[in-house]
């Protein structure tokens, strides 16, 4: 599901919302017909959230950023494979210089990573397109199909139009109000 | 790719993460043991170098010293983590929050509160402390300053979603010490009298093992209301 509107219209805050990071004012979120706020720590195991900040140390290098989330999510997984997978997003000779070297884009990749190392059945991702290139932008879409075919769901807000065709698509529009 | 559901993992890749970042900015680690260094060399030069004098107020001086350099890392130990937005990927992990909380508090203390420890001896000397007392100082500090973690991150947790939190974090956080300062000094002074201070150790043992229960708690729920 794709979440559009103007700035300031609230598509971040809806996210954050549905993520639990922040209360709603009225309401709850239904997560597999639970209340979130009750059992967040096994709602959690089913979220992959990525923000505007994307919790990428800029003093860590790449490897040692994914290293330490996948540690921090319970995924386990060998060196080669983050090695392989970084170099898959185009950081090669990039994985351990300290992520502050690296451009916006790079950097995002690193978040993206992520992407392709967990098992969450929902994405809430807020503007993951920010500073991709076109290549990029490509290889990310090509991942959500995957992760579609695959039976998980995507919520994400982007102001660029997706490209590639998604069959499930649905879009919400949210409008600016004072 | 395979799933490990263990505390252990991820007590250990927070804190790892947390020394390891330390290290790399070795001014994290040096510039709290220099500020310890200093405010006790002031002490000297503002009330006369009188030996007797000077051992006298030592234990106060070295605790006070001990607590204000303390204060000086405890602004870090959850800012970058919430600019980046590491929080929330820690918010978000499976995990109990305050379990990474904890390994959080544990690495401050390893890279603030150990270095004071191994240094107080030094420190005792240059203020002229008697030699008896130099194991009370020891002891309350190895105690005491794992409790200033605790407690100073609890004003952390509240105060880093703000743009100048580290004043109102002092502020916060200074009267809460007070209990750890009268009873780590009184067991230094104690000591001095030759006279046994297992009781302050046992009080101050008791809080730290109320704050390592508690206060992780009190921490988590501070930086979710930060977060949101």
């Amino acid at each position: 599901m794709q979440i559009e509107g103007p700035n300031g219209a609230g598509k971040t805050s809806l996210l954050r919302i549905i993520s639990g990071f922040a209360r709603p004012d009225e309401g709850n979120v239904l997560f597999n017909n639970q209340n979130i706020a009750e059992d967040y720590d096994n709602f959690a195991q089913s979220l992959l959230f990525i923000g505007h900040r994307t919790g990428v140390n800029l003093q860590l290098t790449a490897y040692e950023n994914v290293q330490h989330w996948l540690g921090v999510h319970g995924y386990g997984c060998t060196e080669d494979e983050i090695y392989s997978l970084l170099g898959k997003l185009g950081l090669v000779g990039l994985e351990d210089v300290p992520a502050r070297t690296l451009s916006a884009g790079q950097q995002r990749r690193v978040a993206l990573v992520r992407l392709w190392l967990n098992q969450a059945k929902l994405w809430i991702l807020d503007e993951p397109f920010t500073a991709l290139d076109k290549r990029g932008v490509a290889m990310l879409q090509g991942r959500f199909q995957e992760h579609l075919d695959s039976g998980g769901s995507i919520l994400l807000t982007t102001h660029q139009d997706l490209t590639n065709s998604f069959s499930s698509l649905q879009t919400l529009v949210l409008e600016y109000r004072h | 790719m395979q799933v490990s559901n263990s505390y252990w993992t991820l007590f250990c890749n927070v804190y790892r993460k947390d020394v390891t970042l330390a290290f790399r900015q070795r001014a994290e680690i040096v510039n709290p043991l220099l500020f310890f260094l200093i405010v006790i060399t002031l002490f000297p030069l503002a009330i006369g170098p009188e030996p007797a004098l000077l051992a006298r107020m030592a234990p106060g001086i070295i605790w006070v010293a001990a607590l204000l350099s303390t204060m000086l890392g405890l602004d870090k130990i959850f800012r970058d983590d919430y600019m980046d937005g590491s929080l929330e990927q820690l918010i978000a992990s499976p995990y109990p929050l305050s379990l990474a909380v904890l390994a959080k508090v544990a690495a401050h203390w390893t890279t603030a509160g150990l270095p004071m420890v191994v240094m107080a001896p030094v420190f005792a000397l240059l203020m002229n402390l008697e030699p008896q007392a130099l194991g009370a100082t020891v002891l309350t500090l190895l105690i005491g300053t794992p409790l200033l973690s605790f407690i100073g991150a609890i004003g952390a947790g509240l105060t880093v979603g703000l743009q100048k939190g580290g004043i109102l974090m002092s502020l916060l956080v200074l009267p809460l010490y007070i209990p750890v300062l009268i009873f780590a000094t009184s067991a230094i002074d104690t000591s001095i009298m030759s006279l046994a201070y297992s009781g302050q150790l046992a009080i101050l043992g008791a809080m730290l093992a109320v704050a390592f229960v508690a206060a992780p708690i009190a921490i988590s729920s501070a930086l979710r209301v930060s977060v949101s």
